[in-house]
Parts: structure tokens; sequence; C-alpha cells
């Protein structure tokens, strides 16, 4: 039975293999009702399969997971009709209209679109002068809208959105989260992946993940805060050298127009590029990608 | 030697009423890596499959490596590299395979084949991998493959169409190392990317919107003129006013 006081999604020690691959590696974490929840991390990193897991479209080979209070082995049927499911590629029907895809999963769910429009409205009224367009004719940013909308049409306690940014341009990524956090007021949780670094701040909490683990869950300001060393920006006039020439010496990543550097002190830094012209350095605070290489390096 | 490695003067393609690419004009010099930015629907694709030979313009005129883009696209798919994040390499084929394949195709004798596919494995630390099938390899090392292997004739000019899509944090500035490492050895880089921080890698930059190009210049000047602290702020101000959106 159902426990109204208990997490909306819970994982404990969840492990699938495909084959010889490990996809996930006995992964436990929880998710908190109303909660904005991020997976961060690339490719290969285990978040797919994850959101298959618990939208009962996979078996965990061990492990126990539930979503909303229900088994994801034993429950299957009460999930499926409290969970959302944007899956990371575009899976409506191609050859149905806007409309007749929405009408669609809104009687599979035994509902009608008419009963939960304000769950779509804002979002549906963008696509609405499209309404008598066959969804495969549809732009990238359209899709994912409609998309959306369909995963929402039945009023889901949980929303589970599989990377919905990746490919998308920066100005389509931030109309998304805007989306994103508006929907949240709405009381739904949401647990959604991204590869891309910048999206973590966005989220209430992330799990940082790679190969199956997770290197690190907590708020994105904990993960930050929890980063051991001074870091400094540096830039000067030749950054391809900088970077060879302060890598022999400590950890550098290039971010955007500077150099980020940790392991060494400010006056040892200033010593490595003293060959540099127009040198810049700065103590900066890190931020998410900095935490990931940090994290992965020590991963590996 | 100063040779231009692209010129492209009011460029336009159109399909029925529909303007993809609208009059885009500029240069990219020899060895520069050029970021091409754009949102969904810009109209980069169009564009870069123009520059690649692979369609032709319906209007105005370009040449790439110095070959015309209407009479020489031959001779321009012989003198470029390409690689996407959507096609690289095939995944049923092993490391070696690829190399051999993509080697032939662009025209390597036996003898070269054997030395740069060598030289290559041994650069990526691919040695215990050479037999394995690509499919079997991380992605990042996929993609590190890729772009190897679309450089392994030395062409004049690379384009790559969102290489670093998916890939870790690390991996992505690995790959990052291996495109200045092909600037610095002459070859010309056309790159695009959705990520703002690799647009400040990138010498200078266009910013594409409704099929033109609105903005060009070095990163640092574009964040000068648009008052942004960031090329993330500059892409903002220029590409929200987008009036189409599509894939």
């Amino acid at each position: 039975m159902p426990q109204q006081s208990s997490d909306a999604v819970i994982l404990t020690n969840i492990t699938k293999t495909y084959g010889e691959t490990t996809a996930v590696k006995d992964l436990s974490f929880s998710v908190k009702h109303g909660e904005l929840f991020g997976l961060i991390g690339p490719d290969g990193a285990g978040k797919s399969t994850i959101f298959r897991i618990l939208t009962t479209l996979l078996l965990a080979d061990a492990g126990v997971a539930t979503v909303d209070g229900y088994d994801v082995v034993k429950d299957y049927r009460e999930i499926r009709k409290r969970v959302g499911y944007m899956p990371g590629k575009f899976s409506l029907y191609q050859d149905l209209t806007v409309e007749e895809n929405l009408h669609f999963f809104a009687t599979l769910f035994g509902t009608t679109v008419k009963e939960n429009y304000s769950m779509i409205k804002e979002i549906y009224e963008q696509i609405a002068p499209f309404k008598t367009r066959r969804a495969g004719k549809l732009s990238g940013g359209m899709k994912q809208k409609l998309a959306l909308c369909c995963a929402l049409i039945h009023r889901p306690e949980v929303l589970f959105l599989d990377e919905p940014t990746t490919g998308v341009d920066a100005v389509s990524r931030k109309e998304f989260w805007e989306m994103l956090q508006r929907l949240k007021q709405q009381g739904i949780t949401i647990v959604v992946s991204t590869p891309y670094m910048d999206e973590a701040d966005l989220c209430e909490r992330i799990a940082l993940m790679q190969s199956g683990s997770i290197l690190s869950i907590d708020t994105p300001a904990a993960i930050k805060h929890a980063y051991p060393d001074e870091l400094y920006a540096v830039k000067s006039a030749n950054m391809h050298q900088l970077l060879k020439d302060i890598r022999q010496y400590a950890s550098c990543y290039a971010f955007g127009e500077y150099l980020h550097v940790s392991g060494i002190s400010e006056n040892a830094l200033a010593g490595y590029v003293k060959g540099h012209t127009d040198v810049i350095i700065k103590k900066v605070a890190p931020g998410i990608e900095d935490c990931f290489i940090r994290l992965l390096l020590k991963h590996e | 030697m100063n040779e231009k490695a692209i010129t492209c003067k009011g460029l336009t393609k159109r399909f029925g009423d529909f303007v993809a690419v609208d009059n885009i004009s500029f240069e990219v010099n020899t060895g520069e890596i050029f970021g091409f930015l754009g949102a969904n629907g810009a109209g980069k694709t169009t564009a870069m499959r123009m520059l690649c030979g692979l369609s032709y313009p319906t209007s105005g005129e370009a040449a790439v490596a110095g070959y015309d883009v209407f009479t020489k696209q031959e001779s321009i798919k012989k003198n470029i590299g390409y690689m996407s994040q959507k096609f690289s390499l095939y995944e049923n084929l092993t490391v070696k395979e690829n190399i051999r394949f993509y080697g032939g195709i662009y025209g390597l004798t036996n003898g070269e084949l054997k030395e740069k596919g060598e030289g290559l494995i041994n650069k990526l630390g691919l040695q215990g991998e050479s037999k394995k099938m690509v499919g079997e390899l991380p992605l990042g090392w996929k993609q590190k493959l890729a772009f190897s292997v679309a450089i392994i004739h030395q062409p004049k000019i690379v384009f790559l169409d969102e290489p670093t899509g998916g890939v870790d944090p690390v991996t992505r500035r690995q790959f990052w190392d291996l495109i200045y490492e092909a600037a610095d050895s002459g070859i010309t880089v056309f790159v695009t990317t959705h990520y703002m921080d690799e647009a400040e890698y990138c010498n200078r930059i266009s910013i594409m919107v409704d099929g033109r190009i609105d903005a060009l210049d070095t990163p640092a000047s574009l964040k000068q003129r648009y008052r942004a602290e960031t090329m993330d702020e500059v892409f903002y101000a220029l590409a929200r006013g987008a009036k189409r959106s599509a894939d």
C-alpha cells in the first residue's frame, strides 16, 4: 500500500546489466514529493536505464524501487497511471496530428483533454496554431512541447523527463526550464536528466552520474560548497600555450574565456605563467562543472 | 599563403518559398578555428551542406579550399574532412577497419594507411582496442577516433557538426585539445556547437538567426558590442529575436 509520507521515488540497491555492460551499479537514492530532481551526466551514465526501470518498462537485475509508494515490479499498473514519461527519443505518433496525439493519450489514461486542460494550457497554447499539423512535420521545439503536453494530460504525480533539452539551442533550453519551474509550482514531482552541467543549478537537488554510479548527490549549492580547493581563473594572450604550460604543474581545464586551475597557490600559479602576456588571474567560486570534473578524476 | 579557406558572398538557398539561407557573406582564414553558431532552424545545416559540396546554392557564390561550390563539388569533397555526432564511424567495423575504410575513401595509399593508421592508434592510446568493434568503445573514445579519422588525409578544412554532444566534461575538453592540435598543423576548423563555453575557444564566431548571419567577430569583440559577460548572453540577445524554429 502507498504511504503518503514516504518519498515520491525511492531506489534501493538497483543494478542493471546488459550482457557484459553494467548500466546501473548498486544505485540508491530518493526524490521527495514536489521536488525538481536532476540526474546530471554524460551518455552512458545510466540515466535512461533508471527512467526505464522507474516507469516499469524495464526490470532491474537486483534491488527495489518504488514510485509514489508503489513497487515498480508488483504494482506496475498503478505506477503507469501515476507517472508521465517523456523519453529521450521522440515517441509520439508521427502520422497523427497534434490534437489527435493529445486526445489519444488522454483517452488512454481514461480522461479527457478538457478535464485536465489547466495542466497543459500554458504549454499547449504555444503549439495550438499548429493543432491540425501531423506531429512528424513539427519543428524540434514544437515536438518537445507536444511531448510534454502528452506526458502531462493525465495529471501525473511524478513526471520523468529523459534529456528533454539535448540538441536544443541555448534559447529554447532556457524556455524549457522556465516551463519546468512553473510546473513545479503545481506540486508535481519532476525527475529530469541532462548532459548540460549548467542546467544542474536549476534543480533543487541533483545526482552527478558517471558509468552507472552516483559521484555525488545533494543540492547544487552544497555540492559546490564541498569543492575542496581554491580555484583560480586565468587567461593570457595565448590560451592554448597557457593550458599546456600550467597543465604540467596543476589540474587545469578550459572554461570558456578562462582556464580554471586548482591544486596550487596563487603565487605558484603567477610564477608558472611568467612567459605570458596580458595575464589575468582571479580567484573564482567553483561551478557544478568544476565539481563534476574533480569527482570524475577522483573516481577514475 | 594567406589564402582564404572559405569565402562566400550572397550565398542563398531556397526550398520553394522558404529561404533557409538568406544572402550570407563571410570569409574563414586558413588555420582559423571558426565557430558557426545559431538557434535550431537558423539554417546552419543547410549552409554547411552547401559548403561541403552536398547541395547546390540557389544563388550567390562560394569557394571552399579554393574550389567553387557550383562547379567543383568533387574537388571540395576530397579536400575537406567531416564529422558529426550523429554520423561518424561504422559501429560494426573494428577500429582498424574503420581507419582503413575511411582512409581508403579519402584516397590514401596502402603504405600511408598503414603508417597513418598506426600513428593514430598510438596517439589515441587505442593499441589494446584496435581489433574491437567501434560500437563497444565508450562514446568519448568514439568521438576522438571519429575526429582523427576525419583528418587522416590532412584535409585543408574539417567541418565538425556538434562534435561534443553528450560526452563528459573532461572528454569534451580533451576533444578541444585535438581541435587545437589540428589547427596548429594548419587545418582550418569549422565547428558548430550548442555549448556556449566552446564558442570562446574559437578564433572567430558567426551567429545565424533566421537564415542570416547577424553577428560575426571574435568572442571578445562580440561580448563588448553586446555589453555581455559571457557568450551565452550574446547568443541569447541575438537568437531570442528569431522568428522561426525547426530542427
